[in-house]
């Protein structure tokens, strides 16, 4: 390979030792909490400010500056991780979750240790029963180790973890469905205000943090702010876990720094396209993000601020490459037929506009649209947006509007030949 | 079985009882409890809500609730091997919808179907989390990836059926 990935967190996932506690401490495991204990809890929160490290799950919200909303009294408060890993096309957290257990799990007493938590959560989605099982024996073993439980290697600091595993549902991915979900409740989402760190999890403060966030926390506390500020951008410092997937040579996670550019990443990383394939689109954050043309990607950098400024947003990282042998009208439709089927319905433009955008996609698919529902699939995401107590709805709406502005042609060929463009349709 | 005659193992019972405790609060049990009624059972029959709404002492309603929200709890039997083929996007893209034809036309069922012997069930879900494996099924609680259809045939085979 012509290019090298920056293997920051990854840098001891290709050995199988590293799972265990034995092989984890072999490679400086747990070195980094002993040092944070050392520090007082405002240090570790002041370093994670300073390092600009932003949340991994998808909002890109700066960590230092959501654990600094906490109230700054004795009340009890949770640490939740979130590996519910839901967004159609990322796969990073299962790695990291099957590979380095410990390290998730350093970095959440780290974290857990800053904002003065005694009880942490990783709620993991129902699917992943191998990660589950291997995040609970590492817990098993971090606490025979004393690096659990009442004072921790000395310092007086006490903290429990549990494992809590997801049924099946997109929406537990959003912070406050997730805290439904683990009350034991439908995982239907909250209003906001009040946030999690103000009544969150049974009306505690709680801070809601991905696994990769948490994982980060530890090098950040390894190797300080500064440090960790050399790699990606002034906006969106360090380095990401892209999970790439689709029609490239080699697909795969890959750790890069933020702000590597995306042509880079699918033709350098990942080997290109299989041969004689041309570049149609990309989706860069996960299938709500808005599509980019081949031409915007191909100018654009993996930075939260720069897919910002390109009309689309980095989220959880997941970058779904499509080459010119798929059909958009069909992409659209599998796309929009999931945010339909995981809508939790408590909000009316939600649970209806996804049904009704999905619906008529999947007419125009079956051969029985009209132009005029082109711009209808376009005026009920517009509807859709910014209307709801959680993003899923916005999240349908973007995919939509940017399919059917951007491969309008795709659209309006199929609703006057009644066939795709490319292909012949697989219907599900 | 009647409508009131389900009961889980007394390991079962016993596990159940201990989640209670687990938690901060006891609803977050109601999820755990659903997973071992599934487990014992193969699916959650409907007297089997109102058997943990005794035994969790939590209202009926609201166990049946969180029992109809979550995808992975099974309402109606399954085949003994739930073939769960992913027709999302990635996996759709590499023949993952073709797949699920295939398989449910080899079985002779329809999606969410169980094969007449009982054995097979094969059902289209959503993104499993595996994209970069594309296609890929979840057999039970196995993943089964970088799939074709013979290669889906020869793994089925090697788990029976």
């Amino acid at each position: 390979m012509a290019v090298q990935e920056t293997k920051l967190l990854t840098e001891h996932y290709d050995k199988n030792e590293f799972q265990g506690l034995q092989g984890y401490l072999k490679f400086g495991g747990y070195e980094d909490l002993k040092k944070a204990l050392k520090m007082q809890p405002q240090a570790v929160i002041d370093e994670v400010k300073a390092s600009g490290l932003r949340g991994r799950g998808g909002a890109g919200f700066p960590t230092g500056v959501k654990w600094g909303f906490l109230p700054k009294n004795n009340e009890d408060r949770y640490l939740l991780c979130n590996a519910d890993e839901g967004e159609p096309g990322t796969f990073k957290d299962r790695m990291m979750m099957e590979r380095a257990p410990h390290q998730l799990i350093e970095g959440m007493i780290i974290s857990a240790f800053a904002v003065n938590s005694k009880k942490s959560y990783i709620y993991i989605r129902g699917e992943y029963d191998d990660s589950i099982a291997i995040v609970a024996k590492a817990i098993k073993e971090a606490y025979e180790a004393g690096f659990l439980g009442k004072n921790i290697l000395g310092s007086g600091f006490d903290h429990d973890m549990d494992v809590y595993k997801g049924a099946g549902a997109y929406i537990c991915g959003e912070e406050t469905g997730m805290i439904s979900s683990l009350e034991g409740f439908k995982g239907q989402p909250k209003l906001k205000p009040p946030f999690p760190a103000i009544q969150g999890y049974l009306k505690k403060p709680t801070i809601v943090n991905n696994v990769e966030t948490l994982a980060a926390v530890k090098y950040i506390i390894r190797d300080g702010a500064q440090a960790y500020r050399k790699y990606g951008t002034e906006k969106s410092p360090g380095t990401k876990l892209f999970s790439v997937s689709g029609n490239v040579m080699r697909p795969g996670n890959y750790e890069v720094p933020l702000g590597t550019s995306l042509k880079d990443l699918i033709y350098e990383y990942c080997g290109g396209l299989r041969p004689g394939r041309k570049l149609k689109a990309v989706i860069p954050g996960g299938s709500s993000a808005p599509v980019l043309t081949a031409e915007e990607a191909m100018k654009v950098n993996m930075d939260y601020e720069s897919l910002a400024q390109a009309g689309s947003m980095l989220g959880s990282g997941a970058v779904i490459v499509i080459d010119d042998s798929n059909c958009m009208v069909d992409l659209l439709d599998v796309t929009l037929h999931f945010y339909h089927h995981e809508s939790c319905g408590q909000c009316t433009p939600c649970r209806e506009g996804t049904g009704w955008i999905s619906k008529i996609t999947h007419s125009i698919k079956n051969g029985e649209g009209t132009v005029k529902d082109i711009d209808l699939i376009k005026a009920v995401s517009e509807h859709m947006m910014g209307k709801t107590i959680c993003a899923l709805s916005d999240a349908a709406a973007m995919p939509a509007i940017s399919f059917v502005t951007k491969f309008r042609d795709e659209f309006e060929y199929f609703v006057k030949e009644g066939r795709s463009k490319v292909k012949e349709v697989a219907h599900a | 079985m009647s409508e009131t005659a389900f009961e889980l193992s007394k390991e079962g019972a016993e596990f159940v009882k201990k989640e209670l405790s687990r938690y901060e609060t006891k609803h977050s049990a109601i999820i755990p409890a659903l997973y071992q009624v599934q487990k014992e059972n193969g699916w959650v029959p409907p007297a089997a809500i109102n058997y943990l709404a005794q035994l969790m002492e939590l209202p009926e309603s609201h166990i049946n609730e969180v029992f109809m929200f979550y995808t992975m709890f099974n309402k109606v039997p399954t085949g003994k091997l739930h073939i769960q083929v992913c027709t999302n996007i990635s996996c759709s893209m590499n023949g993952g919808r073709e797949l699920a034809n295939k398989l449910c036309k080899h079985f002779n069922v329809k999606p969410g179907e169980v094969s007449a012997d009982g054995k097979v069930t094969v059902s289209k879900v959503e993104c499993l989390g595996s994209c970069d494996t594309a296609p890929m099924m979840q057999v039970n609680d196995r993943y089964v990836e970088n799939l074709d259809f013979d290669k889906a045939l020869r793994a089925l085979k090697e788990m029976g059926v």
